[in-house]
């Protein structure tokens, strides 16, 4: 555990914190580029670039042999990943929009043709000499054993440079996420801000090869943005919380990682973000499954108690076996099903704001009142008292019930 | 075409095909539900049910291997389901949560136990090991006659078969529904199918045809194949009918075309090793959609297309 | 009772609880919801049988969702369906549905007589081969509603007013009691409207019972018997000639309605 702390605090050796900072600013950068991949529904356009990005590598790699280098220089690598990636993405987009297959073909055409195809071209590589201490295998799961120094910078330099690319292009970015179509009439170049969109997509997926590998940078673009939309509703906000997620996550996982050897990096920040994920998707306020299933209950308890006691108003017979156990376990009504005291007199109030209702929506013929006449809003939340009162007047008298 | 062929290539290309057809099949239906990717999600968690099976049983054997990618496959849907309804979240991103965090776990898994005895790792899963699945008691064509040569034949040959049989006869059987809740889910609903019912069945079919096929050939020929042939074919003709044909038929020509390229391409370009053969099948399925999108004559898109 | 509250909760009130065996479509108390805000608020609703119904009220008053949840297509949060005195999933031979035209993809592979066919569904199961009787059947589907010449058309070369013959040629070969319709008029060609209207009158002759989805308040009164207005709970519901007043609507729509146009309707009416 100590060697843990030591990490988490950078005492861990240059090497491990440059990795462990970079591991943060990248997972801060994956969780807000892919809130916006997210918002525009189009979280799995990650997989094809992620998966696009392998016969990049492999090319490079013959490539810079056949320029006589031996290589293995990490940048050389990571620009031929970038130009299949966006190889990749440009397919995916031209098959969704020039033939009648719908987008998430196009992703699953391109992700497992360009993954094959890397793989054929790892098996050619594999028998060059050269080609057996490539390592080229570390791209499909990352690896930071042994990693190089100018390695580690690249990772945080290219982390640090994605977050700031993030910063100075929120504004467009949030307003397309939320709504293309406005943001548009506002005179933003939606195709373009799409396009940054990509471009930093494919950056955070370029940046993390070596770190997270290709399969597991998904996890990274996808996992924050989709934990944070349980917590806020807000555009803004849900990509602040993604790239906090995000960053929390690398950083405590490179930490991890780099104090127990035997414990990989991708995976482990992968698994600490599904952590977080697991609980916000359980226990979110609001939005999370154990509060909107306590919600859902409560409301379908409210209709029924409401639908109950209307049908005390008319005098009607009850049948629903809910409504009559919500009925009775408040004492509304008897066992035989006739209504108690309280009952009549919850009953009788009823009535009167069904009949303060109709006076409402007789005077108040305006576009104020579209929604709220649901049968479950207070008449008390849609107007004041003084408005209520004046429907009392034109009422007259209190009306006896039952019909 | 001599008693090599028989030995070294005749299996590995039955198998490739049949794993191929299985995966095909569904994929037809699945790419007309706009659930084309379920495929890849399926395949990616094949990885962790193979670990956790091992490390329960302690063996690779091929049953407990498959029952458990079985079962991992069957969770994953199960946890995109989950998500989707009960966080309201779009179907990508949540089959993006569940296999990436299932594979992440998978790969944990495997780094912690002590598989270096056995031959289980995540390449494998991978891409497979279709070129080793060769059939060395055979001695040329008669063999195929000779009970005690057959006897011989690798266990994935008989077992892909099954598979790919047993898709064909669901896909026969339950053509009706499929469609009608295909084309149309309210309407079906309206007369009493069971829907859902349905949906989730055909998860299961393809989950049958991942896990089957994933073994002998490999993750990325399941993906590949649950999409490449029938959007193909969805390019080649109007019938739906058409569509299952064409797309076993590209199946096969990928499976055979990237075999054969795999195998002995290198060899006409004067290289001595041949190449990953999943990843050339992969590779051919997608070269053969290129072209279906260039020429296809059912290319573009016509009708009203809603929710694309 | 006040006359304002009869009219605001009326509907199977005055009819007593119980559903109503005879009505092809009587609700009871239904309540859906999308989240924690009902789209529908226990709606009470008896459509008289032999008759055109209508259901009709503004955007996002739960039209659509009344019939989805009626055939049980959607969960109910409460409420009581019938058809014909049964519950749905027992009635369903008696119920002919067509969706909304745009709910489909309509670059699905496959053809008019195919789409025509899956009215046969219930007759057919997995296996019947589909005969020349039920082939004869469903181009006589196709007849009616004037397409004919389509059989072997592919769907997607369907014009909008097409679509919605070939939907409802659908609903023909089921055969049924009951036919309910989603916004059949929606974007559709006058010549297609004119003929829907009159093919379903032509039912109605026969017995059946049609209830639809109707946006343009301007036809109401030349197309139904009956309406039921309906803005998440229900507002009125009787003949057209007695409830489809300018006072139910202008109740119904709230402000959503100039009050020139609802005079317009009044002449209409009258």
């Amino acid at each position: 555990m100590p060697d843990f702390l030591a990490a988490l605090l950078l005492q861990a050796g240059y090497n491990a914190t440059l990795v462990t900072i970079g591991a943060g600013l990248l997972g801060f950068a994956a969780g807000a580029a892919g809130t916006f991949l997210f918002l525009r529904k189009r979280a799995l356009v990650s997989d094809a670039v992620a998966h696009a990005t392998l016969p990049g590598v492999a090319i490079a790699f013959l490539v810079m042999v056949a320029l006589g280098g031996n290589g293995q220089s990490l940048v050389g690598l990571l620009l031929g990943s970038a130009l299949s990636a966006f190889a990749g993405l440009w397919l995916v987009e031209w098959i969704a929009r020039t033939t009648r297959l719908a987008e998430d073909a196009a992703i699953g055409a391109v992700l497992s043709v360009f993954f094959g195809f890397g793989v054929v071209l790892l098996t050619v590589i594999q028998t060059l000499d050269r080609g057996r201490q490539a390592g080229l295998e570390d791209f499909l799961l990352g690896s930071t054993a042994g990693m190089l120094l100018q390695d580690a910078q690249t990772i945080a330099f290219g982390g640090a440079l994605t977050v700031a690319l993030i910063w100075v292009l929120r504004r467009p970015m949030t307003l397309v996420a939320f709504d293309a179509g406005h943001a548009a009439a506002m005179g933003i170049d939606t195709r373009r801000v799409d396009l940054a969109m990509m471009g930093l997509v494919m950056a955070v997926t370029v940046i993390g090869l070596k770190l997270v590998g290709l399969i597991l940078i998904v996890a990274m673009l996808i996992i924050p943005a989709v934990t944070a939309r349980f917590w806020t509703n807000r555009v803004e906000r849900v990509l602040w919380t993604a790239g906090v997620i995000g960053g929390v996550s690398g950083y405590v996982g490179a930490a991890l990682s780099a104090s127990a050897p035997d414990l990989p990096t991708g995976p482990i920040i992968v698994l600490i973000a599904a952590g977080v994920f697991a609980l916000s998707l359980l226990f979110a306020p609001a939005r999370g499954v154990l509060a909107s299933a306590l919600a859902h209950r409560r409301f379908q308890a409210r209709v029924h108690r409401r639908q109950g006691l209307l049908a005390l108003v008319r005098a009607e017979p009850i049948h629903d076996p809910l409504t009559l156990r919500i009925l009775r376990a408040e004492g509304l009504i008897r066992r035989d099903g006739v209504a108690t005291d309280k009952g009549r007199a919850l009953a009788a109030k009823i009535a009167r704001d069904e009949r303060r209702w109709d006076v409402a929506r007789a005077v108040h013929q305006d576009t104020a009142l579209t929604g709220r006449y649901d049968g479950l809003t207070p008449i008390e939340d849609v107007f004041t008292a003084d408005q209520i009162a004046d429907f009392d007047a034109r009422l007259g008298g209190p009306q006896p019930v039952g019909g | 075409m001599g008693a090599d062929f028989v030995q070294f290539s005749l299996t590995p290309i039955l198998i490739g095909i049949l794993a191929a057809i299985a995966c095909a099949l569904p994929g037809n239906f699945l790419i007309l539900r706009r659930q084309a990717l379920i495929g890849d999600a399926i395949s990616h968690v094949v990885l962790p049910g193979i670990v956790v099976a091992f490390l329960v049983t302690g063996t690779v054997a091929a049953i407990p291997m498959l029952l458990g990618a079985g079962a991992a496959a069957l969770v994953a849907v199960v946890l995109i389901e989950a998500i989707r309804r009960l966080g309201g979240i779009e179907p990508g991103a949540a089959m993006g949560v569940v296999f990436t965090a299932l594979f992440a776990g998978g790969v944990l898994l495997l780094e912690q136990s002590d598989t270096s005895r056995v031959h289980l790792d995540v390449e494998h899963a991978l891409m497979g090991n279709l070129e080793t699945l060769i059939w060395l008691r055979a001695e040329g064509w008669g063999s195929l006659l000779d009970p005690v040569a057959l006897a011989s034949l690798p266990p994935e040959l008989p077992r892909m078969a099954v598979v790919a049989a047993l898709i064909a006869v669901l896909t026969l059987i339950f053509w009706r529904p499929l469609k009608l809740s295909t084309f149309d889910e309210g309407f079906a609903r309206a007369i009493g199918l069971p829907v859902s019912l349905i949906g989730l069945a055909l998860v299961i079919t393809a989950t049958v045809a991942a896990v089957a096929a994933f073994d002998a050939v490999g993750s990325i020929i399941v993906i590949a194949m649950f999409i490449c042939p029938p959007a193909a074919a969805r390019l080649l003709t109007n019938s739906l009918a058409a569509q299952v044909w064409w797309s076993v038929a590209l199946a096969m020509l990928s499976a055979i075309l990237g075999y054969v390229l795999a195998g002995y391409g290198p060899l006409w370009l004067g290289f001595s090793n041949s190449v990953s053969a999943a990843g050339m099948i992969a590779t051919v399925s997608g070269v053969i959609l290129g072209l279906a999108c260039v020429v296809g004559p059912y290319r573009r898109r016509v009708g009203v297309a809603v929710g694309a | 009772m006040p006359s304002t509250l009869t009219l605001a909760a009326s509907g199977g009130a005055q009819t007593g609880a119980g559903p109503d065996p005879a009505s092809p479509l009587c609700l009871r108390g239904l309540t859906v919801s999308y989240g924690d805000k009902p789209a529908l608020f226990s709606v009470d609703a008896t459509f008289p049988a032999g008759a055109m119904s209508a259901i009709i009220g503004p955007n996002g008053a739960g039209k659509s969702t009344l019939l989805k949840a009626a055939l049980g297509l959607i969960p109910t949060v409460s409420g009581q369906v019938t058809v014909y005195g049964q519950p749905v999933a027992a009635a369903r031979d008696r119920i002919a549905y067509v969706p909304q035209r745009a709910s489909v993809d309509w670059d699905f592979p496959t053809t008019v007589i195919d789409v025509v066919l899956m009215g046969r569904y219930r007759k057919l199961g997995l296996f019947r081969r589909v005969s020349r009787a039920e082939r004869a059947l469903a181009l006589d589907a196709l007849a009616r509603v004037g397409m004919e010449g389509f059989a072997d058309r592919q769907i997607g070369q369907l014009s909008g007013g097409q679509q919605q013959r070939v939907f409802l040629a659908r609903a023909l070969a089921q055969d049924a009691d009951l036919y309910v319709l989603d916004e059949p008029f929606a974007g559709v060609d006058a010549a297609t409207e004119r003929a829907i209207i009159d093919l379903l009158k032509g039912l109605k002759a026969q017995g059946k019972s049609v209830i639809a989805v109707h946006h343009d308040l301007a036809t109401v009164a030349g197309y139904f018997d009956h309406v039921f207005l309906v803005n998440v709970r229900a507002m009125a519901e009787g003949p057209v000639e007695t409830t489809f007043t300018p006072a139910a609507l202008a109740q119904t729509y709230g402000g959503r309605l100039a009050a020139t146009h609802l005079d317009q309707l009044a002449l209409t009416v009258r």
